[in-house]
């Protein structure tokens, strides 16, 4: 238990300063790299309780896919970090008014009258054959069958959204036909063999070089 | 023997278990290199590397010694911190993945149920190694290598997972173990023959996935010189060829144990040849599959021209997810129409 313990202590510090960092740092990039980093050590925490689906899946997933495009993004946007910093003053009280009321809510609920240890016991450790995986999937597609295809059906949407509203159609851009490009096979689609018979020509007059052409050229050039 | 082993306190267990697997797998990286020299030497007509010691065998020995002396380069404006832990980042989840790989029946490090998705994580993370040393080395080569590696690890990422999704439907587990024993019968009941698309698909993602050609457009060394490691030097170089060797090695040993039954033996089922074999052991079965598919990524490499973004993309996106999705439906219902011999109710 001591070791556990330990452990618990380490990831969540990482976490904590993880987060902090991410809202600190003036560079964008670090600060994803750093939200990737609390991202990995929140995984360690859920593994810690036992729930290693969650944690593998939230590496999988947040980290492995969501994370590498919000990268991809940052890193390409070109973040003007001086006119940020000259608003910063103007708009602190309105933050710092924000962030009370949040940390006021959060106060009130999250007291340890609602979310004390003696609110939750303790639950048992699962023996080592124990696959939460299973238990996981049964719930979802037994108990929560409808939420879990309304969640689907949401994102659906949402992607279907996302894409018509950055599809925009511009016939001036040049684009190659996939399907037209596998179909060409050898034969007439690609190459015209011509058979031409051989023609008779007179023999070539040999050309006389213009001279004047060439001095005016230079003269041009000079 | 066994008694001195279990009288050991597991964390020395387990350091002497992990470095069972790394020593040999570092050293089937340097050899796996020369093989590759070699390999595609001999398919062009060359001879490959053959001056130091016996037929060049001692090669990589003398590429890890020049790599150790030369300088690691620091650019004046890269960003230093990121720029030295990239790749780090690059090797410690190429390693870690071995954790969970079964090498034999019991003969493993980790033997964990999600052992499939922690191997589908870990994978996913190597990308981090490329794109944080394309922009910490603030070159545009090596940004625009770490861009495309970006793009096109997460376009295969998806057939790769949904390809696992068939395996795990197939197998009805996420462990390693249990996805090999549920192949067992005799080879026309691997995995491969009922999950051919998806094998396919797994194998050819994973070619991508490890930046290798004919999909190394984020090295592309005739338009972006090297890519992302453009800008790297001496051992800090030598660092993410270690772990795109390992990774290479990874997808191998797994296409290996997901489609190809792992330790099983080719011979089971078959009535004179599965006797006289039966004194092989199964790791040697599994190293030779692998061995296999290694061989398959260097035939790839010296037969195909680098793939045009473009249709690096289509071919992620538009092809090899939707054939995933509508070969996991075909799985799905024959899993549930128990057909035989993969899914025949146990007699």
């Amino acid at each position: 238990m001591g070791f556990e313990k330990f452990l618990f202590y380490i990831f969540a510090a990482i976490t904590v300063f993880a987060a902090g960092m991410v809202v600190t740092r003036r560079n964008p990039v670090h600060s994803v790299l750093y939200l990737v980093l609390a991202f990995v050590s929140s995984a360690a925490l859920w593994i810690l309780i036992e729930a290693e689906f969650l944690g593998i899946v939230l590496v999988l997933v947040y980290v492995g896919a969501v994370m590498v495009l919000f990268l991809f993004v940052v890193m390409m946007l070109d973040i003007d970090i001086a006119s940020i910093r000259a608003q910063f003053i103007r708009n602190l009280p309105l933050g710092l008014f924000v962030a009370g009321v949040m940390v006021l809510n959060m106060l009130l609920i999250l007291g340890p009258s609602n979310f004390g240890l003696e609110q939750f016991a303790k639950p048992d450790p699962r023996p080592a054959g124990y696959s939460n995986t299973a238990e996981l999937g049964l719930d979802l597609y037994t108990t929560y069958l409808y939420q879990f295809e309304i969640a689907a059906v949401i994102l659906l949407v949402a992607i279907i959204a996302a894409i018509r509203l950055t599809l925009r159609r511009r016939p001036e851009t040049k684009y190659q036909d996939p399907s037209q490009q596998v179909r060409v096979r050898k034969g007439p689609s690609r190459v015209r063999l011509i058979s031409m018979p051989p023609e008779r020509t007179p023999r070539p007059v040999p050309v006389a070089p213009a001279p004047a052409a060439t001095n005016d050229n230079k003269e041009t050039a000079e | 023997m066994m008694e001195l082993w279990s009288a050991l306190p597991t964390p020395v267990q387990s350091v002497i278990a992990i470095t069972a697997i790394i020593l040999p797998l570092l050293a089937a990286v340097a050899w796996y290199t020369y093989a590759e020299r070699k390999v595609i030497g001999y398919i062009q007509v060359r001879i490959g590397p053959n001056r130091v010691g016996w037929r060049g065998l001692l090669q990589p020995i003398a590429d890890a010694l020049k790599l150790l002396m030369k300088e690691i380069v620091l650019p004046t404006k890269a960003s230093t911190g990121l720029f030295l832990l990239a790749p780090m980042i690059a090797i410690a989840p190429a390693l870690a993945a071995w954790a969970v790989i079964p090498f034999d029946a019991g003969l493993v490090l980790a033997d964990i149920n999600a052992g499939l998705l922690y191997v589908l994580a870990l994978t996913s993370l190597g990308v981090y190694g490329v794109i944080i040393a394309g922009w910490a080395s603030n070159s545009k080569y090596a940004f625009l290598g770490a861009m495309r590696a970006a793009a096109q690890i997460v376009a295969y990422e998806i057939a790769m997972g949904f390809a696992l999704v068939g395996v795990l439907v197939a197998a009805g587990s996420l462990n390693l173990s249990a996805i090999v024993e549920a192949q067992s019968g005799s080879v026309l009941t691997w995995f491969w023959l009922p999950l051919l698309p998806l094998f396919g698909v797994y194998y050819i993602s994973g070619v991508a996935e490890t930046n290798r050609a004919p999909f190394d457009v984020a090295e592309g060394e005739s338009e972006i010189v090297a890519g992302f490691h453009v800008d790297y030097s001496g051992m800090a170089f030598a660092i993410f060829f270690l772990a795109e060797y390992a990774n290479m090695i990874l997808i191998a040993m797994l296409t290996a144990l997901l489609f190809f039954g792992g330790w099983l033996s080719p011979f089971q089922g078959l009535p004179v040849l599965e006797e006289t074999f039966a004194w092989v052991p199964g790791i040697i079965w599994l190293l030779l599959k692998t061995f296999f598919f290694m061989f398959v990524f260097l035939w790839l490499r010296a037969t195909f021209p680098r793939y045009r973004y473009d249709q690096i993309m289509r071919l992620g996106w538009k092809v090899f997810i939707p054939i995933t999705i509508a070969w996991i439906l075909v799985v799905a219902l024959a899993v549930i129409l128990e057909v035989p011999p993969w899914w025949s109710a146990p007699a």
